[in-house]
């Protein structure tokens, strides 16, 4: 600062255009104008297009009748739903397919991910084939040989192929038996309910003891008894059922079950093994990120393996693996979209694609899609930004 | 004489050797059978390949019907992948529509491209700024003027005929040239002290890196012709490429971020204290070390982009896979249980080799460029 005041009275007649302030705001302003100037071009040829087009702008069509059919829908729909229906049931298919891929994607990917750490040869290296052979091939083609080549390529429904629990496959997806639980039911998740709260303030107690007398009890057993023992003494107590409902081949298609259409299962297989491959590779890296003396330190301390991992290695790793691991469950979100290639209605699907075609709002349409992303996008950053600023507390 | 209790009378046998621990059987016992999990986890491995192993083989090699083979052996009862489709098919999968007459002009701008390319990658080669200049800014010249036509009497092919491989590549290496330096320069206005530039640069890659590439490759094709002026067409395929380029380099630029993050402020400073202006103080100081550390996240979007390319099908382009997905569905005269299988795994390869290549090339680069950060 002092030596900028400096330049200025001892050289001035320096030209203001070498001050590194003012030169700033020139640039800026020369940016901004160029923006302003860029966007004001853009919404004029838009509005002369689309006068010239004769269409017509604003969020209005969103409360009239779609008249198109959705293949695959948890919400009621039917051809007289309105469009802003159509984007619900858009957004939903988006979270279903997201959620179970995440939850799938999960499983496999932490269980590759370790295996790859193995220091058995056979199974690491199983690990690193299934990586590098998925990382390296595109989703879209992936979702195309599911799609294509295997589910379409299975025999039809009058050949349907059986699996085990009454489950079937065949061209038209997965018909898998229905669980219908009776009124008692409810009882049930009660059970289980309070069984987690209780397990919730049994580790909370149990830690207070062995902060104040050292002395261990066995959480992880108790848990397992009070949740196992609790929920069964309810089921049986209340006499609560589940009757299957399984699917029954009648002369063209299957009654009853539960059926999973093709394009979701190929969605949400693709998906998951897809993005398994990105979390192994997250997790291997998490785990080789703790440093070989934090294993030797807990040894050291005379700490069995179990809790060697679970209270020193996984924390450790844990800080490391979740952030890319949240991105990985984003991008499995926005990857979902490429459901709309194999014509599973999520939201590019049924709003980017259909409702735009048949509406003609394209700015409309892309923006809202947009959105949702966007804040899918945000709210994960939130957690994010929460999640860091809590693990980084216990840094010192 | 100090007294002597015990005198060895012969001499001591020699120690059993200790076991090996180098050699196979050495090796088999650390990395096979160390603990009885471990035995037990070689004996589930070597269950799994035995199952899998076969019917892999037979579909690939044994049963399989090699190019030249006719589309009857294709159809027989257990018969494994149909290389003969994709031996008869290879044309229209690496040029599409493109007229067979003209095939040279791909294959010319596929040799020049190999032959540009290839010294620029081998670090020994000299001549590497020269060779960039031909590579970046001359061959993209001359590869349109080949590959569209129209000038020094070469037949107009319009880029609706273009297809197959050729535009996988042409989309993926004209997004990898033009989005990384677009990706440095949004990295360095995200870090940028004048506020609006920095506000612009942020928005930018925040909103693009939110959403998924297909609704960007969707408002490019929709609303690109809509924002240019009336009678102003804008040809599908730059649809595209303006698609994937921004999506791209908004993840460059978060790569190099993080790349002239990881430079200390010291550098900064003195690249200051030599007098430096900004851009060379960028251009010479901070960007050489800052690009160094993040060669692999750039080749990992690289990577990205190159298998993103095939999204493009969903906005109505003929890149490979788009090809093989048409001639799967289409090519009657090759119908059969596998063709479609075969089809997509022929593509499958294709596509991995190319990425696999890439990620073996940032692995050596790394290594070599590895200037002593790792000690």
């Amino acid at each position: 600062m002092t030596t900028q005041e400096m330049g200025h009275h001892s050289a001035p007649r320096m030209s203001f255009l070498n001050d590194p302030v003012i030169r700033g705001i020139i640039y800026q302003v020369v940016v901004a104008a160029i923006l302003v100037g860029f966007i004001a071009w853009i919404i004029g040829n838009t509005a002369a297009n689309l006068a010239a087009q004769n269409k017509s702008t604003g969020f209005d069509f969103l409360w009239r009748t779609a008249g198109f059919d959705i293949s695959f829908s948890l919400l009621p729909w039917s051809r007289g739903s309105y469009y802003w229906e159509a984007f619900l049931v858009g957004l939903i298919n988006t979270l279903l397919v997201a959620v179970i891929g995440i939850v799938f994607a999960t499983i496999l990917g932490f269980t590759i991910g370790i295996a790859r750490l193995s220091t058995n040869f056979i199974i690491s290296s199983l690990a690193t084939v299934y990586i590098e052979v998925i990382r390296n091939i595109p989703l879209l083609l992936q979702l195309f040989f599911w799609y294509f080549a295997v589910l379409k390529a299975m025999p039809a429904v009058r050949n349907s192929i059986e699996l085990p629990f009454e489950s079937y496959i065949n061209q038209r997806g997965i018909f898998v038996p229905k669980p219908l639980p009776d009124e008692q039911f409810g009882f049930v998740w009660v059970g289980l309910l309070l069984a987690l709260v209780a397990i919730y303030f049994l580790r909370r107690w149990a830690k207070t003891r062995l902060e104040a007398t050292g002395q261990r009890f066995p959480v992880f057993l108790t848990s397992l008894v009070l949740l196992v023992g609790v929920t069964a003494l309810v089921w049986f107590v209340s006499g609560a059922s589940v009757a299957f409902d399984p699917p029954v081949l009648e002369r063209f298609n299957f009654r009853g079950g539960l059926a999973l259409p093709p394009e979701f299962v190929a969605l949400a297989f693709g998906l998951t093994i897809y993005t398994a491959a990105f979390i192994a590779e997250t997790v291997r890296a998490g785990v080789l990120a703790v440093s070989h003396g934090q294993t030797e330190a807990a040894q050291s301390l005379g700490l069995k393996e179990g809790d060697r991992l679970r209270l020193v290695i996984v924390p450790q790793a844990m800080r490391v693996i979740v952030p890319p691991l949240t991105s990985q469950y984003l991008n499995l979100t926005k990857n979902s979209s490429l459901g709309a290639a194999i014509g599973y209605p999520e939201l590019v699907n049924v709003f980017a694609g259909t409702s735009l075609n048949q509406t003609g709002r394209a700015i409309e349409c892309i923006a809202i899609t947009m959105m949702v992303y966007l804040s899918f996008s945000l709210l994960t950053s939130a957690i994010m930004n929460w999640y860091n600023a809590r693990v980084r507390l216990v840094e010192r | 004489m100090t007294d002597i209790g015990f005198v060895r009378s012969e001499i001591v046998s020699a120690r059993p050797a200790p076991n090996r621990s180098s050699g196979a059987i050495a090796w088999v016992r650390k990395n096979l059978f160390s603990t009885p999990l471990d035995t037990a986890l070689t004996i589930l491995g070597v269950v799994f390949l035995a199952w899998i192993i076969p019917p892999l083989y037979g579909f690939f090699f044994g049963n399989a019907v090699p190019p030249g083979g006719t589309v009857e052996q294709c159809r027989l009862e257990n018969a494994g992948a149909c290389w003969a489709y994709i031996a008869a098919e290879m044309e229209f999968f690496i040029y599409g529509f493109y007229p067979a007459q003209e095939f040279w002009r791909p294959n010319l701008v596929f040799a020049l491209g190999a032959l540009l390319l290839a010294p620029l990658l081998i670090p020994k080669v000299p001549y590497k700024r020269t060779n960039a200049v031909l590579l970046f800014v001359v061959y993209p010249v001359v590869s349109y003027i080949l590959l569209a036509g129209g000038l020094f009497g070469l037949r107009v092919v319009p880029t609706e005929q273009w297809g197959g491989l050729l535009v996988t590549l042409i989309i993926s290496v004209v997004g990898i040239t033009l989005s990384f330096p677009i990706g440095v320069v949004l990295a360095l206005g995200r870090q940028s002290q004048l506020p609006i530039i920095k506000t612009v640069c942020v928005m930018f890659i925040e909103l693009i890196r939110a959403v998924p590439l297909i609704t960007i490759l969707f408002m490019a094709s929709v609303m690109l012709p809509l924002f240019m002026p009336q009678g102003t067409t804008v040809d599908k395929f730059l649809r595209a490429l303006v698609g994937v380029t921004l999506f791209t380099s908004a993840y460059v630029a978060e790569v190099v971020r993080g790349g002239l993050q990881a430079i200390p402020r010291g550098q900064y400073e003195a690249a200051a204290a030599l007098g430096l202006g900004y851009w060379k103080r960028m251009g010479f100081i901070i960007l050489p070390q800052a690009l160094k550390h993040v060669i692999p996240g750039i080749v990992n979007n690289f990577i990205a982009l190159f298998k993103d390319t095939s999204l493009v099908y969903i906005v109505g382009m003929r890149d490979l896979l788009e090809a093989v997905k048409t001639k799967n569905d289409s090519a009657i005269e090759w119908q059969s249980a596998n063709t479609a299988t075969t089809g997509y795994i022929f593509a499958a390869m294709v596509f991995w080799v190319f990425c696999f290549g890439m990620s073996r090339y940032s692995i050596f680069m790394e290594h070599r460029l590895n200037t002593g950060y790792k000690r």
